[in-house]
C-alpha cells in the first residue's frame, strides 16, 4: 500500500463532532423533520458517519431514519484502469426506498464517480422521491456534475494531496489530515 | 503493482485440486456479497459489461448451464451458447479448431463442460481466454465443490474439524473429487462411504476415510453430501438393482433419527427418489438442497468476477 506524508491536521474530534450536528440539524430542516427520511453510508467510512447523523437526528428528533450502507465496488467505472482492486463488501439495505428521501454519506467528496457509483447502486434498489449527498470532507477536483447538499468542511487540495479521514470506529481516532501522495507513474489509462 | 491483490491468482479454474487454501476462502467470501445481490429488486450489477463469455457444453447439462448463464447475466456479461448437438463437432472438428475458431470471436472467458477428464486443461493451454472448467468426466466439477462448500459453511461457519461424510458413487463422481480437494483444504475431516465397486483406490493416502456401512458414517457425521446414482455413467451396473441400493446406503428419516445427532444433508442433484436419498429427507423443512442451487449461481458469479479480475491486472484491459 501507498503510504502518505501527514502535512496538515484540519479536523480534530471536536471539530467533526461540531460538523456532523450541524450536518444533521439542516438535514432535519430541510426535510422539515423526519418523515420519509433514511440515512445510507457509502462503505467503508461512510458507515460510521452516517450512523452518527442517525444517532444527532434522534437525539433532536426523538425518531431515528432508517439506516443502511452500501458497497460501489460492482458498480465502479475504473475497473479496467486501476492497478488493483478492493474486496467486493457487503451491501444492506434493510427498508424499501421507494418514496423515500435518501441522504447518501461519504467521508471525502473527490471526483465525485463513488457518489455516481452509489447513486447507480440506489435506483437499481427502487425509486426514491430524492436522493441528497452529506460529506464530511469535499476536496475538489469534481469530473462530474455532482454536487454535495451538506459538506462538514470545504478544503481546497491539490491532486498531489491526498485527505486522510480517521473515525473512532475504524480507525480509532477521530481526526482529518491533508497528506502528500509519493510521486507516482501516471496510470495508464 | 500493488502487493495485496484480490482477485485470484491464475488464469483458469479447473479444479479444487490446485487452489489454495486462501483462495477457496476468497471465492466463498466474494460469493457472500453475490448472493446478497441476488435479493435484490434489480439482480443484476454492472460489473463485467463488456466481458464475452462463451458457454460450451460437449455433454448435456441443465442445471449447471442454467446456473452459469445466470451469473453471467447477474454481472452484465454478453454470453453465448453452445450445444454439441448443433454444433460443428458434429461434423467432426477437433477441440483445438473449435477454441481457435471461438478465441477469434475475442471470447474473454470459455465456460466448459466436457466428457473427457483433463479437456478443460487442454483447452486452457490453447487458448488466452480464462477457462473455467464446468465438469470434465470423473475429474472435477469445482463450481459444485465450492457451491458446497458454501452451504456448509452457512450452517457451520468454520468447517474445521467438521466430519463431512460423501456417500454414493465416488469413483465415477467429480463432484466428490471436488468436494474432497476442497473439504480437507479447510481443514475439514472428510469420509466416504458406498458399494466397494463404486469407491476408487487410493482415498487413505488422500487422508479420506471410508465407511462400508451408513450407518457408521451417520453415527458420526455433521454433514453428509448425497451422490446421484449415475446410472447412465456405468456400462456394466457396478451393484445388484437400485431396490438394493436404497436398502443398504439409501438416507431415509429412520437413518438420521438412529443417528441421535443432527446432520445436514446436501445433494448436488437431481435426485433419484427414493434410491439414495429418501423424498421425505430431500423435502424436509430445514432442507438446503434448493439452497445449494441459489448458492450455485452465487458461487459462479464469484468465480466469473475473481478470474476476470486477474485478466484486468494482468493489463489484458479487454473491457
Amino acid at each position: 500500500m501507498t503510504t502518505l506524508q501527514r502535512k496538515a491536521r484540519i479536523m480534530d474530534a471536536h471539530r467533526m463532532r461540531r460538523a456532523i450536528t450541524r450536518i444533521a440539524y439542516e438535514i432535519v430542516e430541510r426535510n422539515k423533520g423526519t418523515d420519509a427520511l433514511a440515512v445510507i453510508g457509502i462503505r467503508t467510512r461512510g458507515v460510521p458517519l452516517g450512523q452518527r447523523l442517525v444517532e444527532q437526528i434522534a437525539a433532536h428528533e426523538g425518531e431515528a431514519p432508517p439506516f443502511g450502507y452500501l458497497d460501489i465496488t460492482l458498480y465502479r467505472d475504473d475497473l479496467q484502469t486501476i492497478a488493483y482492486h478492493p474486496v467486493v463488501g457487503p451491501t444492506s439495505i434493510p427498508f424499501n426506498i421507494n418514496d423515500r428521501h435518501i441522504i447518501l454519506v461519504d467521508d471525502v467528496l473527490f471526483t465525485g464517480r463513488t457518489a455516481r457509483a452509489a447513486i447507480s447502486v440506489l435506483i437499481d434498489f427502487g425509486r426514491p422521491r430524492s436522493i441528497h449527498l452529506a460529506a464530511l470532507i469535499d476536496r475538489g477536483h469534481r469530473e462530474l456534475p455532482i454536487c454535495p447538499d451538506y459538506v462538514g468542511r470545504v478544503v481546497p487540495t491539490a491532486r498531489t494531496e491526498a485527505i486522510q479521514v480517521n473515525l473512532s470506529e475504524t480507525d480509532g481516532e477521530d481526526v482529518v489530515y491533508v497528506c502528500d501522495l509519493p510521486p507516482l507513474t501516471e496510470p495508464q489509462s | 503493482m500493488i502487493a495485496e491483490s484480490t482477485g485470484l491468482a491464475r488464469k483458469d479454474l479447473l479444479g479444487l485440486e490446485e487452489l489454495t487454501a486462501e483462495e477457496i476462502r476468497l471465492i466463498l467470501r466474494t460469493a457472500r456479497e453475490f448472493r446478497e445481490v441476488l435479493d435484490r429488486p434489480i439482480k443484476k450489477v454492472p460489473a463485467l459489461r463488456g466481458l464475452t463469455v462463451a458457454n460450451l457444453f460437449f455433454e448435456n447439462s441443465t442445471r449447471t448451464k442454467m446456473s452459469f448463464e445466470l451469473a453471467q447475466k447477474r454481472l452484465s456479461t454478453d454470453s453465448i451458447g453452445f450445444a454439441v448437438s448443433t454444433s460443428s463437432v458434429k461434423k467432426g472438428e477437433s477441440l483445438r479448431d473449435t477454441a481457435q475458431n471461438i478465441e477469434a470471436m475475442r471470447v474473454d472467458m470459455i465456460v466448459m463442460r466436457h466428457s473427457e477428464s483433463g479437456a478443460p486443461r487442454r483447452l486452457a493451454e490453447m487458448v488466452d481466454a480464462h477457462v473455467v472448467n464446468a465438469g470434465d468426466g470423473c475429474h472435477e466439477h469445482p463450481t459444485q465443490g465450492l457451491l458446497d462448500l458454501y452451504t456448509m459453511q452457512e450452517r457451520f461457519d468454520d468447517l474445521r474439524d467438521r466430519r463431512v461424510v460423501i456417500i454414493g458413487d465416488i469413483a465415477h463422481s467429480r463432484v466428490a473429487r471436488s468436494n474432497i480437494h476442497g473439504l480437507l483444504k479447510l481443514g475439514a475431516k472428510v469420509g466416504v462411504c458406498g458399494p466397494p465397486t463404486l469407491l476408487p483406490m487410493g482415498l487413505p493416502e488422500l487422508g479420506v476415510d471410508v465407511y462400508p456401512h451408513v450407518e457408521d458414517a451417520l453415527a458420526e457425521a455433521d454433514i453428509i453430501n448425497v451422490l446421484r446414482i449415475q446410472l447412465e455413467r456405468m456400462g456394466v451396473p457396478l451393484f445388484p438393482s437400485t431396490r438394493e441400493y436404497a436398502s443398504l446406503f439409501g438416507i431415509t428419516p429412520e437413518r438420521l433419527e438412529n443417528a441421535g445427532h443432527e446432520i445436514l444433508v446436501l445433494h448436488p442433484g437431481p435426485i433419484n427418489r427414493n434410491v439414495e436419498l429418501d423424498s421425505r429427507v430431500a423435502d424436509a423443512p430445514g432442507s438446503v438442497i434448493l439452497s445449494q442451487v441459489t448458492n450455485g449461481v452465487a458461487v459462479r458469479m464469484a468465480v466469473t468476477y475473481l478470474l476476470a479480475k486477474t485478466r484486468l491486472e494482468a493489463g489484458h484491459g479487454a473491457l
